[in-house]
């Protein structure tokens, strides 16, 4: 600690030096980026683990399901192995799951070191703050999606009818979950809670969602309780982006993504107006 | 001139029911060390957390270098840097990556060559690429401070400091501060150590139960609440006070070898002359006497201790 001076001893003695001061339209780059940065660093660092449970876990489902189960079975879809019927179905569990655990964890984890007390005194909006967390989040989920997609290439055949579609389906479920994650971050007080949601809520609506079966296979009378299931609408957008098949949900698929995500928008910014659990 | 940070009636209660701060006004002026001195849980870090944004004021209006600290927060707080009392850092990164993941936060562009003199300046540059986990305790409490430092803030809240760190750690620290004082940025420090503010502030606040029960020059407190003490070496031990020295507030210590005398120096009269004249006339002798001024954390009990208009009572006498 020898001359802390001389680093900044040629710039003037500072008023405000920065740039938009307020504002609702002021948007802060720097912050954002160095916000999402940080959090996409840590994600690159442990790549490994990050990808390899998920990736494993979805190879398991293939080789069981798909080849061992699925070629004992009658298609489900005529023309469509079993194994490729699960291709979307099995992507999206993954984007489910890894976009909550990953954006509440980097939500959370913050708040259990007490290095949130950063984040609150820095100039940042909430805005600002729920861009760069949940679009890190969003962004590893796509990521994975895609490394779970190319996984899938090497067990079963694969066709993708509207590629396009398909991507934009995938950030735009990405990014709504890893919504939810975040806000199940900031309202976690313990790492117990932490998992209480995803384990209680999340996995039941998932596998209740249609990603092993398609909705008309169950019981008249569940049919119409499935479609309560926001889940059913997502699987069955995302496989209608492979497939062609359930055209007719596609739409519904797509309003009830936006309005899961707008529900979640009013939630967050609740949370960050009323300091829930963030700050007393 | 303006007051580069101004709080006008902070008041923070907490649901359950705690009030924490009650309605506080202070004015700090630009380039001042200000020491906000009290005992635990008299409202030092609720004070430092409303300025900062980390919790939110009940009542009351802050300004950093006139900019409203909830209108205009992000002007506000790009001005300000603290360091936080507890060790809240995230174990898993580099020493690099915190340092310059904070001055992103705060707003501002890279600059390798400004972090790296931080980093320097604070015996953290050999360490750089360890991650904070292997790090000493005095070594993190750096990292904190290379944190808050990495945004050039204007006003710094050092939010105890040197809580259990070594000496030569606080004595850095306090150089560091007097550093920054030069460059002109406004240091408001919380400590318990009375010796720090002594050897610091300019100016010292002390805080109890919530409320700030002075705020007044350092030098001014001490000579306004300053109680001095002259000790005589006695030639001859005296077995007891003789009776003709009862005027006198007198303590015999040392066996009766050492005579003290206690005065106020405000008083008008101070009384010592005509003690020694007394002790002449009584023919007791000393073979040496000194004196000596009671220090800020006499000071600092006495008043922590008193009602706050019994304080400020005192305070005008």
């Amino acid at each position: 600690m020898n001359d802390v001076t001389s680093a900044t001893a040629a710039k003037p003695a500072i008023a405000v030096h920065r740039g938009p001061t307020g504002g609702v339209l002021a948007f802060n780059g720097n912050s954002v980026w160095s916000m999402y940065r940080f959090q996409m660093v840590r994600f690159f660092r442990t790549i490994g683990e990050s990808l390899a449970t998920p990736v494993i876990t979805t190879a398991l489902y293939f080789v069981v399901f798909g080849s061992a189960i699925g070629s004992r079975m009658a298609p489900i879809v005529p023309g469509l192995e079993y194994g490729s019927f699960l291709v979307p179905g099995l992507i999206m569990l993954s984007i489910f799951t890894n976009s909550i655990f990953n954006a509440s964890f980097g939500i959370y984890f913050p708040k259990f070191t007490g290095t949130i007390y950063e984040l609150l005194s820095a100039p940042v909006s909430y805005l600002e703050i729920v861009i760069a967390f949940v679009g890190a989040a969003a962004t590893k989920s796509v990521i994975l999606g895609l490394v779970i997609l190319a996984t899938a290439y090497l067990f079963v055949p694969v066709q993708i009818l509207h590629p396009v579609e398909m991507v934009l389906f995938l950030i735009l479920v990405s990014f709504a979950f890893s919504l939810f994650g975040f806000i199940i971050g900031i309202w976690a007080q313990s790492f117990e809670q932490l998992n209480f949601i995803p384990m209680l809520i999340v996995t039941p609506l998932t596998f209740l969602g249609g990603a092993f079966y398609t909705v008309d296979m169950l019981p008249p009378a569940w049919q119409g309780v499935a479609q309560l299931n926001p889940v059913v609408h997502l699987i069955a957008g995302y496989r209608w982006a492979f497939f062609g098949l359930e055209g007719d949900n596609v739409f519904v698929s797509l309003g009830v993504t936006a309005a899961f995500t707008l529900v979640l928008l009013g939630i967050v910014s609740w949370m960050f107006k009323t300091g829930y659990r963030l700050k007393n | 001139m303006k007051p580069v940070l101004s709080i006008r009636g902070l008041s923070k209660s907490y649901k359950g029911g705690l009030q924490a701060l009650k309605t506080v006004d202070l004015d700090i002026a630009k380039g001042e060390i200000f020491a906000l001195l009290g005992p635990n849980g008299a409202g030092k870090t609720t004070l430092i957390n409303a300025v900062c944004g980390i919790i939110t004021p009940t009542t009351g209006e802050i300004t950093a270098a006139g900019y409203d600290t909830r209108k205009d927060y992000r002007a506000a707080r790009s001005l300000i840097g603290l360091v936080p009392q507890e060790m809240h850092i995230d174990i898993f990164e580099t020493v690099w990556a915190v340092t310059t993941y904070s001055r992103g936060l705060f707003g501002l562009p890279p600059n390798p060559a400004y972090i790296e003199q931080i980093l320097r300046d604070l015996s953290l540059w050999e360490k750089k690429d360890e991650k904070l986990q292997a790090l000493s305790g005095g070594m993190k409490r750096r990292v904190l401070i290379a944190k808050a430092l990495s945004h050039e803030p204007q006003i710094l809240f050092l939010d105890e400091p040197t809580a259990g760190v070594d000496v030569e750690l606080r004595r850095d620290m306090w150089n560091l501060v007097r550093k920054l004082r030069d460059r002109g940025v406004t240091v408001i420090l919380t400590t318990h150590y009375i010796e720090e503010a002594e050897e610091m502030a300019d100016r010292v606040g002390v805080i109890a139960k919530g409320e700030l029960i002075l705020v007044e020059d350092k030098s001014t407190l001490m000579k306004k609440l300053g109680k001095k003490q002259v000790a005589f070496e006695l030639a001859d031990p005296l077995k007891a006070l003789p009776d003709g020295l009862g005027d006198w507030s007198l303590e015999l210590k040392n066996d009766g070898s050492r005579l003290e005398y206690t005065f106020d120096t405000t008083a008008e009269r101070t009384g010592v002359s005509s003690l020694i004249r007394r002790m002449s006339e009584l023919n007791i002798q000393f073979k040496d006497l000194d004196t000596r001024t009671s220090s800020l954390e006499e000071i600092f009990v006495g008043l922590v201790h008193t009602p706050k208009a019994e304080a400020a009572a005192q305070l005008k006498a």
